[in-house]
């Protein structure tokens, strides 16, 4: 059963559909020390901090054939190899989100020329999501699919939706089923989003 | 007030559905704990160490006396028959069931009230000057404004989960009584050259474990960006603050390692893309929210009145009260007036259930049906007739609330600290009745007259300690609790953070030491100086020297 649900892009409506693309995900770094600080364990990546040492992205397996989702820091260091499957349409851009739209946009002079751009949450806590998302959508004019993935739960649906996702690959132990109501928690937000106003503007309050 | 329309009204009750779900699908088993944590903390329940402790939003301190009626309910249903008005301006109870937080939560809905952003990572309750609308000093009513913002802060779909907390205060009076250089964002509004409508925005304030005082980072901000700024300033912080170290976490931190240039500059590229589009604020809306801050149908009255004076004449407690409890108002004949919960030997802020029927009838009957929460942890009925003051007053005294201790050592700052908090690293309200107890004498008090003792039971700094002219911190030693004193803190337009005297002390120790403080101030002062005066014109060194001369001498406090 897939755990994906993709917001339908004729009128909107959230549905569960399978996942055409897979995911490109670099082996784990040889020696990973947990970082602490204060004495707590470091959860978070400070924004511009590096994703994959140049020696993961070297031993990171890229499948074949098939559409793949290749983070950034992949992409970047072995473009040459993915260019003809990047014009076949068959390759999508994961960021994390501590990584930044800048960068992304460095790559790629048109963001439209990417199928889908998924962004990487590893810790749902993380709100920085929702800025990229909706950096992406209103500051750099990104249309086609934009998916959440990673630490994705039902209770941040509706601010993913609100910041411009169209689709949210739901953490694989948790019901997409379940998750899908969640969108639709609020029916008149009080505020603008991508693609919406503020209330005021949307209707008459007087 | 504001009320509610369709909208507002279904907002909530959605909350209270999504909320109901939520809960349910924690003690379901459906929802870790780690997951769950910022979901109920966004909807102001903690943790705590005995109960859950759940903090109910009174948006910038107002409430109609429907409302405290039913605080006052819900506390006896659900609680133990009180609440504790917070730093915050919000009702905290402490008590509460976590299963039964969605019935409260509906219970809250019938009467316009919610539990919203009231804690974590999220944009909080917008706090404003007590006084708003009525105060002789004011040069514009923030209300409105604030309104607007509590709207677009609610639920914001991109600022759900900051990198920390995020509290914004809004003022518009010459004196500041909002502490917005305390914040992390402070709107001052004033009235510009071309006699319109705008706001300095102050930036990176916070109290806390790293207390700075904000700076400015815009001079002038027409009304209508309010909005567009404020989310720039988010924006930027969203992705830049820090989230490796919760202690590194607020702005105040981004906006000293950039340097306030820099962050300016950040912000300003950002706001080029924000200012004129959706969120610019029409005056429509303005307008529309508006309306429910009008001035109240104020009575045409005489300056002055016989019978108010004449009971002042004639009776000095209640002349006491009027002196310290009863506030100027802009409209002639009338005053606001302070309902103490400063009464001596009690937790400061509590109220019980039955004190808020007293109030709420006291509203209905003497100020056309609304009052205030203040930071001090006080309720203000703004608008009662000066001949009204006698009848307020014996009604308040006779439910214990009529402390005339406004403004004086007593009328303490306090935190709920290690009695309930679990983030706190000792108790607090116990060293704020041991120093009412040490000074319960009215004479005594008014002697020392005009002074602020704030106390917060950890750095978390709840209890405002930074700004307290004498501050009180609970620190812990090798798990005992000690209290860290400082002098010369202070809030308003020459807001001032406090300066540590030395080493900490036991519990037993706070009130001598307290004691010690004010002997240095009565002893040094000039005429008419007030105790932040005198410690600004001597320093800390004389307070220290008597404070740590008696504990050599191992002399029982006097």
């Amino acid at each position: 059963m897939s755990n994906l649900i993709q917001l339908n892009a004729a009128n909107g409506v959230a549905e569960i559909v399978q996942d055409a693309w897979t995911r490109v995900i670099p082996p784990a770094a040889g020696e990973e020390s947990v970082r602490k600080q204060a004495g707590k364990v470091v959860l978070f990546k400070l924004t511009g901090e590096q994703t994959y040492t140049p020696e993961q992205v070297a031993n990171t397996t890229i499948p074949a054939s098939g559409k793949i989702l290749v983070p950034l820091t992949v992409w970047q260091a072995r473009k040459a190899e993915l260019q003809t499957r990047m014009q076949a349409g068959e390759v999508g851009i994961v960021l994390a989100t501590h990584e930044t739209a800048e960068a992304l946009k460095a790559e790629f002079n048109d963001l439209n020329s990417l199928p889908i751009i998924a962004i990487y949450v590893e810790r749902f806590a993380d709100g920085r999501i929702f800025t990229l998302g909706n950096w992406l959508r209103t500051r750099y004019g990104y249309t086609n699919e934009l998916r959440a993935i990673g630490d994705v739960l039902r209770d941040q649906l509706f601010f993913h939706k609100r910041a411009g996702f169209n689709s949210f690959l739901i953490r694989a132990d948790r019901s997409a089923q379940d998750a899908i109501a969640s969108l639709n928690d609020f029916s008149q937000p009080y505020q603008g989003a991508v693609n919406d106003v503020p209330v005021w503007r949307r209707m008459n309050r007087a | 007030m504001y009320k509610y329309d369709k909208i507002d009204q279904q907002i909530v009750n959605e909350r209270v559905a999504q909320y109901r779900d939520q809960t349910r699908r924690y003690l379901g088993g459906e929802l870790t704990d780690e997951e769950f944590r910022p979901l109920r903390l966004q909807n102001g329940l903690y943790i705590q160490r005995h109960a859950p402790m759940l903090r109910i939003a009174v948006p910038y301190g107002l409430m109609s006396s429907t409302q405290l009626r039913k605080l006052g309910e819900i506390a006896k249903r659900y609680d133990r028959g009180y609440g504790h008005f917070s730093t915050r301006q919000n009702l905290q109870l402490n008590w509460p069931k976590l299963e039964d937080v969605p019935e409260i939560l509906a219970a809250l809905a019938t009467v316009e009230m919610h539990a919203i952003q009231t804690s974590g990572n999220c944009i909080r309750n917008i706090t404003t000057d007590q006084f708003a609308g009525i105060a002789p000093d004011e040069i514009i009513d923030p209300r409105a404004i604030a309104e607007i913002m509590r709207q677009w802060s609610t639920f914001h779909p991109e600022f759900a989960l900051l990198p920390r907390k995020f509290k914004i205060a809004v003022s518009g009076t010459t004196q500041d009584r909002a502490i917005v250089q305390a914040h992390d964002i402070g709107l001052e509004f004033y009235k510009d050259a071309q006699n319109q409508m705008a706001i300095k925005v102050w930036v990176g304030g916070g109290l806390g474990r790293t207390p700075i005082l904000g700076t400015v980072i815009r001079e002038h901000l027409e009304w209508q960006h309010a909005l567009s700024y404020c989310e720039a300033v988010i924006r930027v912080y969203n992705i830049h603050g820090r989230r490796d170290n919760a202690y590194k976490a607020r702005i105040k931190i981004l906006v000293k390692a950039l340097g306030i240039e820099e962050f300016r500059r950040q912000v300003d590229e950002e706001w080029t893309h924000l200012k004129e589009g959706a969120l610019t604020i029409t005056q429509a809306e303005l307008d529309r929210v508006a309306q429910y801050f009008e001035p109240m149908p104020y009575e045409t009255l005489p300056a002055h009145d016989a019978s108010f004076d004449t009971a002042v004449a004639s009776n000095p407690a209640f002349a006491a009260w009027a002196k310290r409890c009863v506030h100027g108002h802009r409209v002639p004949g009338y005053r606001a007036v302070t309902i103490s919960l400063k009464p001596h030997g009690k937790a400061p802020g509590d109220i019980t259930s039955e004190q808020m029927q007293v109030v709420a009838d006291l509203a209905d009957a003497y100020s056309f049906g609304e009052l205030r929460s203040s930071h001090e942890q006080n309720l203000i009925l703004a608008d009662v007739k000066l001949s009204d003051l006698f009848a307020v007053w014996e009604k308040a005294r006779a439910a214990d609330l009529a402390t005339p201790n406004i403004g004086l050592l007593t009328d303490i700052i306090c935190c709920p600290g290690g009695d309930f908090c679990s983030l706190a690293n000792a108790k607090s309200i116990p060293i704020a009745e041991a120093i009412q107890m040490q000074f319960d004498n009215l004479d005594y008090l008014y002697e020392i007259g005009d002074i602020e003792l704030n106390i917060s039971g950890c750095m978390n700094a709840c209890g405002h300690h930074h700004v307290g002219h004498i501050g009180i911190l609970g620190v812990d030693k090798d798990g005992s609790e000690w209290y860290q004193v400082t002098v010369g803190g202070k809030q308003g337009n020459d807001a001032s953070i406090g300066s540590a005297i030395g080493p900490s002390f036991s519990a037993e120790e706070m009130p001598g030491v307290v004691q010690r403080l004010i002997e240095v101030y009565l002893q040094q002062r000039s005429d008419e100086e007030r105790f932040i005066d005198t410690v600004r014109r001597i320093g800390v060194a004389p307070f220290k020297a008597h404070v740590y001369a008696e504990q050599k001498e191992g002399a029982s406090a006097s």
